[in-house]
Parts: C-alpha cells; sequence; structure tokens
C-alpha cells in the first residue's frame, strides 16, 4: 500500500470554552491498524479533543473523517454506530449490574431483554476467545477487579462493533502486571485490524507500545512523529515547550537517627474491615522511604493514621519520641506542632478549600500561629504578604495571593500546599500522591523539592501509585497489598516487575521465583 | 372462634383498600428513583389528583373522566418537577416540597371558587364513583368453610382499582427488570455516566420515568377521592405521599418488597381504626391520638434500625451535569 489507509482524519477542530480554547486548530491523522500515541500535559486539550471524537461534546468548527467520510457527530449514538469506541479512564459501567448487562446497555436488541442477552453471549464469548478477553459475563461489575471491569469496558466497545478504540488513561488504575497484559490485548486487536488510539501522560508507555505519536500543548498539536524515530526525552520537551530532567538526581546519603517508628500497626475502618495489619516500619532523618502499592491497598489509611486524622486499633506509633497508640492518640495539631507535616493524598478534599484564596490556605492548620495574630484578630497583611513569599519561593503561578484556590491549576495547588507544608521547617514529611494530576514540568519542581528536604535530614514518606515516582525518589520502597506489608527493597535495586509482583503479592520472598 | 376470624378477615379487607393508594403512589416513586430523581413530590401529586379527580366526576359524571383528569394533572405535576431538576438541573427536594406546597394551596384555592363549599367537593353520586365488584362465584365459594368467607370478605367486594395496585406490581417487576426500558432505567439511576457514553439520552430516560410515575401517583390520588372516598377533602391525602415514600425505602427500591412494606403500613393502619374504643384492661381505654400515630412511629423505628442498610440508586438526587 503506497498511501495510508487513514482510520481517523480530523481537520482543523476547534472548540472553546468560554475563552479559552480547549482545541485550536487541532489536526490529526491516524493511520488505520496502528496505535496511535496521543500525549500532552493535563489540559492539553487531549480529553476535549477524544470527546469530540467520540460525540460526547460537539466541536465549534473543524471536520471529522472517519475511513474517509466526513462525519458530524451529533451525540455518542452516531460515534459508536461509525465504529468509535472509547475506554474512558473512570470506567462507564454500572456497578450493580452483569457483565452482560452492562454489555448490551444501548443495544439491546429489541424492547424486551431475553433475546439480546442470548445472542450477546454468544458474541461476547467469541469475541472473548478470538481476542483473548476473559470475564465471567454473569458476574457483577463491583465484584470484578479493576483489570476485568477494564476488559468489560473494550468487551462492551467491540461489541457495539467498533473498529477505532480509543483509550484514555488506561494505566493508571492498574498493576505493572495488569497493564502488561493490556498491552497484549493491545497486539491482538491491532493483529485483527483494529485501531488504537492511546491517552498518557507516561512517555514510557509511548515509546513501548505505540506506532506513530501526536504531542498536544495548551489547546494546539505541536508535533506529530513516527514513535521509532523519537525518545522520551524529545516527547518531554515538546510537551512541556523547554527541556526536561526526566532522571532527578540525588547524591547518597548517610541515614540518621529514627525519628518515626511504626510497630505493629493494625487499623479497622467504620466498616470494621482491617485496612492495616501488622505493619511495621521505620523512617530514618534523610531518608525517603516510598510507599508502593496499588491504590486502596492501605495507604491511604496509614497516611491518615500517622497524622493523626485516623485512630490506631493495634500497635503503636512513635514520632519524634512521642509514643501515640489506641489509648494514647496524639491530634493532627499536636502532631504538627511536635514537627510532622502532612500533605494529603486527596489536596482538594483534604489539602485545601478550594473556595478560600490562595492566602486563606496557606495558613490552614498553622492558623493559629501566634506569628500571625493578634489579640483579637489575625494579621491578614501578613499572611498576605508570607503567602507572597512562599509563592515565589515555590514558583506558583499566577502569585497572586488574593485568588481563589479553585482558579489555579492541579499543579499549583499542589505547590501551594507543599510550600505550606515545608515552610514549616518540619522534621518529619508525610507526603501522598504529591503529582497526582500535576504536570511534568511541575513534577520536576516538586521531585527536586523532596529530595532537597531529605538532604537537610528530614525524614519523608512518600505514598505513592507511580512506580516511576517511588523508585526514582526513594531510598528504601515498602510495598502495601491489602493493608500488610508485602515487600521491602533497597530503591537501587529494585526492577518494576519485582515491584508489580509485590504490588500483587506474588513475590515469593523464599527463592524469588514468581509464584503461581 | 368465627368472630374472632372474621374481625380478623375484616381487618385485612381494610388493610388492602388503605394500602392500595400507598402501592399505587410507591411504585411511582420507584419509576422515578430508579432514574435518579427523588420524589418527594408524591405527596402533592396526589392530592392535586385526587382534586381533579373528584372536580372532573362531580361535573361531568363519570368516575373514568374523574380518573383521567387524575392522571393528566399528576402528570403535568411531574413534567413540572422534571423541567425544574432535569432539564434546569434544580435541587429536586426543593422541587418536590414546592409541588406539594402548591397542590396543597391550588386545591383549596380552585375547590373554593368552583364548589363554595369550604374547599371541599360535592359528594359524589353512586354513578360518579367507582364502587365495588362481586367476582363470581362467590355463592359456591360460601360452602367451603374458612376460604369461603376470605374469599367473600377479602378477596371479592374491592372496587376496580384495587385489583389494579395488586396487578401493577407484577407488571412493574417486568418491566424493570425484563424489559429494555427497565434496563435502561436502573442504569440511569445508578451511573448516568454510563447511559450517556453508551449514546443513549438521560433527559429523556428520565422524563419518561417520571411520565409513568406521575400516571400512577395520578390513579393513587383519584382512588382517595372517587373510589375510597366520595368526595375531595382538604389535605385528604394526610401525608401517605410520604409513607409511599418511606415504603420505598423500606421496600430498597424493589417492587415486590415495596408491596410488602405497603401491606405492612396499610394493616397497621387498619388495625390503628379497629382499636379505637378498645379497652385494655389495667390500662383504660388507648387514646386515639397514639393508635393513630402508631403507623408513622413503626415507620421511624423501623427505617431507624430495623431493615438493615438500604442502599439507594447511587446516582437519585445528583442532576446529571454532562462532563468528562
Amino acid at each position: 500500500m503506497n498511501k495510508p489507509q487513514y482510520a481517523i482524519e480530523l481537520v482543523d477542530i476547534n472548540k472553546r470554552f468560554g475563552a479559552v480554547y480547549a482545541n485550536n486548530k487541532v489536526c490529526l491523522n491516524v493511520e488505520e491498524g496502528t496505535i496511535h500515541g496521543i500525549i500532552g500535559e493535563n489540559g492539553a486539550g487531549k480529553s476535549t479533543l477524544m470527546s469530540i471524537l467520540y460525540g460526547f461534546y460537539q466541536a465549534d468548527s473543524g471536520l471529522i473523517k472517519v475511513f474517509g467520510n466526513s462525519l458530524q457527530f451529533k451525540d455518542s449514538h452516531e460515534a459508536i454506530s461509525s465504529g468509535i469506541g472509547m475506554v474512558h479512564q473512570h470506567f462507564m459501567l454500572v456497578d450493580n449490574f452483569t457483565v452482560l448487562e452492562n454489555v448490551i446497555l444501548g443495544t439491546e436488541g429489541g424492547a424486551l431483554l431475553h433475546e439480546g442477552l442470548r445472542e450477546a453471549r454468544k458474541e461476547l464469548t467469541r469475541l472473548g476467545q478470538e481476542y483473548g478477553l476473559k470475564v465471567d459475563l454473569d458476574a457483577t461489575i463491583e465484584s470484578l477487579s479493576v483489570g476485568s471491569q477494564q476488559r468489560v469496558e473494550i468487551l462492551k466497545a467491540l461489541y457495539k462493533g467498533a473498529k477505532i478504540l480509543i483509550f484514555d488513561e488506561p494505566t493508571g488504575v492498574l498493576t505493572p502486571q495488569e497493564a502488561q497484559d493490556l498491552f497484549r490485548i493491545f497486539s491482538a486487536l491491532k493483529n485483527e485490524g483494529v485501531t488504537i488510539i492511546l491517552i498518557t501522560h507516561k512517555l514510557h508507555e509511548i515509546i513501548h507500545i505505540t506506532d506513530n505519536v501526536s504531542v498536544m500543548r495548551a489547546g494546539k498539536m505541536v508535533a506529530q512523529k513516527v514513535t521509532s524515530k523519537t525518545d522520551r526525552e524529545d516527547l518531554a520537551e515538546l510537551m512541556v515547550g523547554r527541556k526536561v530532567l526526566l532522571q532527578v538526581d540525588k547524591e547518597d546519603k548517610d541515614k540518621g537517627e529514627v525519628l518515626l517508628k511504626v510497630n505493629k500497626l493494625s487499623v479497622l475502618d467504620e466498616n470494621n474491615i482491617f485496612r492495616l495489619k501488622d505493619v511495621s516500619f521505620e523512617v530514618h532523618a534523610g531518608e525517603v522511604v516510598g510507599i508502593a502499592g496499588v491504590s486502596g491497598n492501605g495507604q491511604s489509611a496509614l497516611l491518615k493514621v500517622l497524622s493523626g486524622i485516623s485512630n490506631i486499633t493495634q500497635g503503636s506509633v512513635e514520632i519524634l519520641g512521642q509514643k501515640m497508640d489506641s489509648k494514647n492518640p496524639i491530634f493532627p495539631d499536636k502532631l504538627r506542632e511536635l514537627g510532622l507535616s502532612h500533605v494529603p493524598e486527596d489536596r482538594l478534599r483534604m489539602g485545601l478549600i478550594s473556595e478560600f484564596s490562595a492566602s486563606e490556605n496557606s495558613i490552614i492548620g498553622y492558623h493559629n500561629d501566634k506569628q500571625i495574630n493578634g489579640r483579637f484578630i489575625m494579621n491578614n497583611a501578613k499572611v498576605r504578604n508570607e503567602c507572597a513569599k512562599l509563592m515565589e519561593g515555590f514558583d506558583v503561578r499566577p502569585a497572586d495571593p488574593d485568588l481563589k484556590s479553585s482558579n489555579f491549576s492541579g499543579g499549583n495547588q499542589q505547590k501551594l500546599i507543599l510550600a505550606r507544608e515545608f515552610n514549616r521547617n518540619p522534621k518529619i514529611l508525610l507526603i501522598g500522591q504529591p503529582t497526582r494530576g500535576v504536570d511534568i514540568g511541575a513534577i520536576e519542581f516538586i521531585h527536586k523539592r523532596i529530595i532537597e528536604m531529605r538532604n537537610s535530614g528530614k525524614a519523608v514518606l512518600l505514598v505513592s501509585v507511580e512506580l516511576d515516582e517511588i523508585m526514582s525518589i526513594s531510598d528504601r520502597i515498602i510495598v502495601l497489598c491489602d493493608g500488610h506489608i508485602s515487600g521491602r527493597v533497597d530503591a537501587k535495586s529494585a526492577d518494576e516487575r519485582t515491584l508489580g509482583l509485590m504490588m500483587a503479592n506474588a513475590y515469593d520472598t523464599t527463592n524469588n521465583l514468581e509464584s503461581n | 372462634m368465627d368472630d374472632l376470624l372474621l374481625t380478623l378477615v375484616l381487618t385485612f379487607d381494610a388493610a388492602l383498600r388503605v394500602s392500595t393508594p400507598l402501592i399505587l403512589a410507591s411504585m411511582a416513586g420507584l419509576f422515578a428513583e430508579r432514574s435518579g430523581i427523588v420524589d418527594i413530590g408524591l405527596e402533592g401529586k396526589m392530592l392535586a389528583s385526587a382534586f381533579a379527580a373528584a372536580s372532573a366526576a362531580t361535573v361531568l359524571g363519570s368516575p373514568w373522566i374523574g380518573l383521567m383528569a387524575g392522571v393528566i394533572v399528576s402528570c403535568g405535576l411531574s413534567m413540572l418537577h422534571g423541567f425544574a431538576t432535569i432539564t434546569h438541573k434544580g435541587d429536586q427536594i426543593v422541587s418536590g416540597v414546592a409541588i406539594n406546597i402548591l397542590a396543597a394551596g391550588m386545591s383549596i384555592i380552585l375547590g373554593l371558587a368552583w364548589f363554595g363549599q369550604g374547599g371541599l367537593t360535592p359528594t359524589l353520586t353512586y354513578d360518579q364513583r367507582f364502587h365495588s365488584l362481586s367476582l363470581p362465584g362467590i355463592d359456591i365459594m360460601d360452602n367451603i368453610p374458612l376460604i369461603g368467607t376470605i374469599y367473600r370478605e377479602l378477596i371479592s367486594g374491592h372496587n376496580v382499582l384495587v385489583y389494579l395496585a395488586f396487578i401493577i406490581v407484577p407488571i412493574v417487576w417486568w418491566v424493570v427488570y425484563r424489559t429494555r426500558f427497565g434496563l435502561r432505567l436502573r442504569a440511569v439511576g445508578e451511573n448516568p455516566k454510563a447511559v450517556d457514553t453508551a449514546g443513549l439520552s438521560v433527559t429523556k430516560l428520565r422524563y419518561k420515568a417520571l411520565l409513568v410515575g406521575g400516571i400512577l401517583c395520578g390513579i393513587a390520588g383519584a382512588y382517595l377521592s372517587i373510589a375510597h372516598n366520595a368526595q375531595f377533602t382538604r389535605d385528604m391525602t394526610a401525608g401517605q405521599g410520604f409513607i409511599a415514600l418511606a415504603a420505598l425505602i423500606f421496600g430498597k427500591w424493589k417492587p415486590y418488597t415495596v408491596l410488602s412494606a405497603c401491606l405492612l403500613f396499610g394493616f397497621l393502619d387498619a388495625v390503628a381504626v379497629r382499636l379505637q374504643g378498645v379497652v385494655i384492661p389495667g390500662i383504660g381505654e388507648i387514646p386515639v391520638q397514639l393508635i393513630e400515630s402508631t403507623p408513622y412511629l413503626l415507620t421511624v423505628i423501623l427505617l431507624a434500625g430495623f431493615i438493615g442498610k438500604a442502599v439507594p440508586p447511587k446516582s437519585v438526587g445528583v442532576p446529571y451535569i454532562k462532563e468528562l
């Protein structure tokens, strides 16, 4: 074939939300039967573009061609019938429905369900075998693992006749092994002639599995490349618009005394389920201990207990020599006074009050500080000045202390929280998901600051679902699975495969062989 | 012994009559809430429909026209609720409460203006209302002890709307669990986004659900004024819309369990009526007020702790706003 056959051609797509161009004259060509990556920072317009392609939003202007036919989608239904399927980042599944019911929703094939369910069962069994997508069709969604739920989404799209599949950040919720399985499915799909569009911010995924890659920045398509002729540094630079350091430089450092000691800690949640089981570890001054694990395996409970928000059920924690257990809780304000700072995982729910201004948020938790309080009223001018200084030091943009927090981007909100917590000169730092929803440029900055804190002798406990992040910043790595520690490794000797097995609790420590 | 049996049968008989509007209204609520719309306006819709049905039956002389008028008015209010909460994404509780207030006020004002009887409608004549049907074969069945009594007093002798209410429950079950509409209805109340991305209209589905609810609620209201009673009186629903809503929660949004909840509430109500004026040895006469409040008290107690966790449809009460 001389001229490539395009599955999708987008010409000059424009989409505005208010005064902001989410997509500005975006063009995209996707060859049929290839895996095409779309990469860009948060807010670069990737998701908007894909939503337009999927008929979820309508473009203000521009042309959409699918397999050479010019189309104008009024809703998702039309996109689906022209052969486009989408696997969303947050699955579009009804939790208490069975797999089968979820798949036929929207294409039931008649007013009564009986016939449609029978047909679907036959067809899905065939599709499952053809593409290696094994799922129990009668299981309810809530009983399935995240990886299986994703397979249901893929089956759903294929059942509706999709020839083009769009994946929006598909590996964000998967363990490395599940991600490998997904990529195997990608290959199977590609072999059958399905075109795949992969939206991601993970550079290594782009390099490993795509044929072509398009880069978006600030609503514009800045480059389209053949993957084999580019590399990670090149793509990162295109995304951010300047050179980016992907590797964090950190020198070896001798660790100091133990500042945080967790001793046989168990925690029951409000539903009487053990979130943490018999967890013990220590964090020394001058080291970063990374907590790895698939989201929801006890990391949140650990941060909440250590920061004094939740109660301990069994065991104890020693923080800077002070003992905390089920009978002697220490409240968060006391812990803060002792010298423990906490950057919460969920910055919008626990880190900030999004309706407050930046300056108000810059003192939350420290609002009783004598420095900023007069006898009766708070010294607002001082709060604002201090905040301006913090914003300068942490490169928060725009540097306006009076701006409402919800008007900052995710990265800048996070920098504001880090500034607040780092500024009080704590001895122990608890940091949860420091770069979730944060763009590459800000990630680089945040990582550097965390390393600085370590180098100045703080004890840092880092919780993150991003394995790359854990591996590049930590000195030691602890893996949590289902509330207990399923692995401990030195960061230098850690590799993704081993950590992945530990995260799934499938790592046999006795002989270093993969069990099962 | 026979006396006790007869009393028991008659109490059950009364329970069926009292349960009827509860069943119809809670099935109406089931459609609305399964689609994700809180339907606290059941009470108001029933009241408005009761008034409309009685008025139309008086003026036009036919219970069927009365029933139709009740259904139309109830559907109209349902659509108003939909317009406020689906189209304009307003607060569902506020809209529902507004409908309740609107119905309470309007029924009295219009009643005064049209009939001048202090907000009541004129008493309906025999031809203007639904009356009891005698089922065939009573004479034959009467020869069988027990079953004969039950057949004559309990099964036979109700008006058509009572039978309709009991036939509707399995139909609702079938629609909800066995049809395309039902699948989409359940899906839109759980995860409207999944419905939207499947290429279906959340708005249309929710309006449809409210319309079905409007019809059922209209029948419930008409039953009160032109079948169970023979005129419209002020506030004649007396909280039955809320009890229906309680039954819906109590029955965990499932047709048959909701039916049982309605029957339980109906039975308590019937017992309460029977117990009025009864003297209990050592205690004396039970105050009427206490008896009348029993079903409500029991509702609160049961809902508070004896039915386990009622998990509502996940998206109930949340307007659907399209975003990623």
